[in-house]
């Protein structure tokens, strides 16, 4: 056989006839890609175990009791073998992007589990005491030992003197942010330094200084001066906060308002204000929160009380950190339980206020179907 | 096979704008709106961005500025309705007049000067805390002006814009859902409501499709009629389809200020033009 008949065998192979590939139906079932798939729930599983057995032992041989440090090393091991097993399966890149994944969960629980456990404690220390006589009666004529009475009082100081506070400071830290971001005066700078400085003041430290200057030049204790407390804490932070929101404001916004015609206090009120509403609502609900719970400064200035004194311009008034400090330590059952319910009220009222907050600066946005 | 979207090439005039540009409706050119500019130079941090350019642009009619990016068009542009100085640190020389009245008098308010210039800006910006209705009216009512028949105000102005249409169910509705270029014609009609001489138009469509483009160059051929209408623009085509006049800028090397080369009307600017350096960034053959 020559060359030539040899190649011509090779180069014509017997034709393969494929058969007719199946029509690849896809189906229209909504489905969601980066869901969990079984391997990994396996994998977690599997490096979860192997984390509590690696740590059992560990502790076991080295005879620590504390459960702490099981948790902690059992974590340490899971993490290693979940990426040793991610490696194995994928690549190293994947593992490390599947662990910091992880991480980040976890921290993102740690910080929700502390919050939720603070809240449920608070919620089953205080539930037992919640009725409606404690929400309508003070302590006035309630004797040291004896069950019943309420926090009224408490409830009205809080709310006249957080109102006012807010009333003053809310408006005032607003225009100062307008100050230092669109007016951008000369003094911007010194503002900004002095507010700055302002926001690190121990709060124990506005009640003094309002107790110097007020208090004890004959004014005498009352809920306005804790409210003055209050605002030299609240302005620092909102001032803070409602600059920062100014500055995510499209600076094309201004331009154009500007280009318009208009003066520029107008260009402020009627376009600027507005388009950072929700997060001007978010900078007045940071201030409250921020002063609704302090204790230190309310000591110096308004003292507490146990009967109801509906008036904040005189008079010792009574408020709820105030209430929840004053009964917390006292050695009587019946008393701690009060502080306890206290406690959840104060911690009601500020979700109430903020989901209220919430709300209202959200209504206009979702009108207008815009972007939060 | 037209399956490609190519840039269209100007080759007389283009179905859907109806005046063609060398045929401006003189005998309808409004009065007003007039604006000059002579020997306007400019700074930033004392850095001198622009120097000595002097143009007139004429009642009625489009003006264009072209000229390669950073040549110093917008700042310009700028200059004309007082935008300038609200840059920190930016400064002028020159003299701008609008019908005769110096724009920088110590006797002229800036909010003044811009509610006769109106403006459009490169990205189309609604004010999101607004509806469509209220962007409308918005101008005016930030330049103290009174509104007699708001719903009348809001129809007239989106119709000039083309934008009626498409959302006249929907008025109430805020304007950054619309699309950009619904969006940017809003602006044109934001601006249009507060009645201004003049329009500047600070790359009005760079941020748009083809079909927009096409729409919002129509829209600025119709108000034409009604204002004087300035234009700067980064394409060539655009500024050859809608524009009367034209006005090339050019940096003589790196680092100099800008200036104007050659100004003029389109149709000569484009076809017969005198500097050398206008004839080959028009034809592109820089730029």
């Amino acid at each position: 056989m020559s060359l030539k008949e040899h190649v011509r065998v090779v180069a014509d192979p017997p034709p393969v006839v494929l058969p007719d590939p199946a029509p690849v139906v896809i189906e229209d079932v909504p489905r969601s890609p980066r869901s969990f798939a079984t391997i990994d729930l396996i994998e977690y599983g599997i490096s979860a175990a192997v984390g509590c057995i690696a740590s059992l032992l560990l502790c076991l041989v080295l005879d620590w009791r504390h459960p702490l440090t099981f948790v902690l090393w059992a974590g340490v091991a899971m993490f290693v073998v979940e990426w040793l097993l991610v490696r194995d399966r994928t690549s190293s890149i994947q593992a490390t992007d599947r662990v910091i994944t992880a991480l980040v969960w976890l921290a993102a629980s740690i910080a929700i589990g502390v919050l939720g456990w603070m809240v449920t404690y608070v919620v089953i220390k205080g539930a037992k005491g919640l009725n409606w006589e404690f929400f309508s009666t003070d302590l006035s004529k309630v004797g040291p030992l004896n069950p019943g009475g309420g926090s009224f009082h408490a409830i009205i100081g809080t709310l006249e003197q957080t109102a006012i506070a807010t009333a003053v400071a809310v408006p005032l830290g607003i225009l100062t942010a307008v100050y230092l971001h669109e007016i951008r005066g000369r003094f911007s700078p010194v503002v900004r330094f002095v507010s700055d400085a302002l926001s690190g003041l121990p709060s124990i430290v506005a009640g003094l200084l309002v107790y110097t200057l007020w208090v004890s030049t004959g004014h005498g204790f009352s809920g306005i001066a804790a409210s003055m407390a209050y605002i030299i804490v609240m302005l620092p932070i909102i001032t803070r906060t409602a600059e920062e929101i100014l500055r995510t404001i499209n600076p094309g916004l201004r331009e154009s308002a500007l280009a318009l015609g208009s003066p520029h206090w107008r260009v402020v009120l009627t376009v600027v204000l507005p388009t950072a509403r929700a997060g001007l609502v978010t900078a007045a609900i940071l201030g409250v929160a921020r002063v609704v719970g302090e204790t230190a400064p309310a000591l110096l200035t308004t003292l507490g009380s146990a009967s109801t004194n509906f008036n904040p311009l005189h008079g010792q008034q009574a408020d709820l950190p105030l209430f929840v400090y004053k009964l917390i330590g006292l050695p009587n059952k019946v008393q701690v339980e009060r502080a306890w319910t206290g406690a959840l009220v104060l911690v009601s009222m500020v979700l109430f206020l903020f989901t209220l907050a919430r709300f209202i600066s959200n209504r206009g946005t979702r009108r207008l179907g815009g972007k939060r | 096979m037209t399956d490609t979207i190519t840039p269209p090439t100007y080759t007389g005039p283009i179905p859907g704008f109806a005046p063609a540009p060398d045929a401006a409706p003189a005998a309808s050119a409004p009065r007003s709106g007039h604006l000059s500019a002579t020997d306007v130079s400019c700074w930033f941090s004392g850095r001198k961005v622009l120097e000595r350019c002097s143009l007139e642009m004429q009642p009625g009619r489009v003006t264009a500025l072209i000229g390669p990016s950073g040549c110093g068009k917008s700042t310009f542009l700028r200059t004309l309705n007082r935008m300038h100085e609200l840059v920190p640190r930016a400064q002028l020389a020159g003299d701008i007049r609008l019908d005769g009245t110096d724009v920088y008098g110590s006797e002229v308010s800036p909010a003044w000067v811009r509610s006769q210039i109106g403006m459009v800006f490169q990205k189309p910006n609604p004010f999101p805390a607004m509806s469509i209705a209220e962007n409308i009216l918005a101008g005016l009512k930030l330049s103290g002006q009174k509104v007699h028949d708001e719903a009348e105000v809001v129809e007239q102005n989106l119709r000039r814009a083309g934008l009626w249409d498409e959302v006249k169910d929907r008025l109430d509705d805020g304007g950054v859902g619309l699309s950009g270029g619904q969006q940017q014609r809003l602006c044109i009609a934001r601006a249009m409501a507060v009645k201004p001489s003049i329009l500047l138009m600070d790359e009005p469509c760079s941020a748009l499709d083809p079909i927009s483009t096409g729409v919002i160059e129509q829209t600025i051929r119709e108000l034409c009629h009604d204002v004087t209408i300035v234009i700067v623009t980064h394409n060539m085509q655009q500024a050859n389809r809608v524009s009367d006049d034209c006005a090339f800028f050019m940096l003589e090397e790196q680092g100099a200020p800008g200036r104007i080369v050659e100004a003029g009307e389109t149709a000569q600017m484009f076809n017969a033009p005198r500097d050398p350096r206008t004839e080959a960034y028009v034809t592109g053959r820089f730029g």
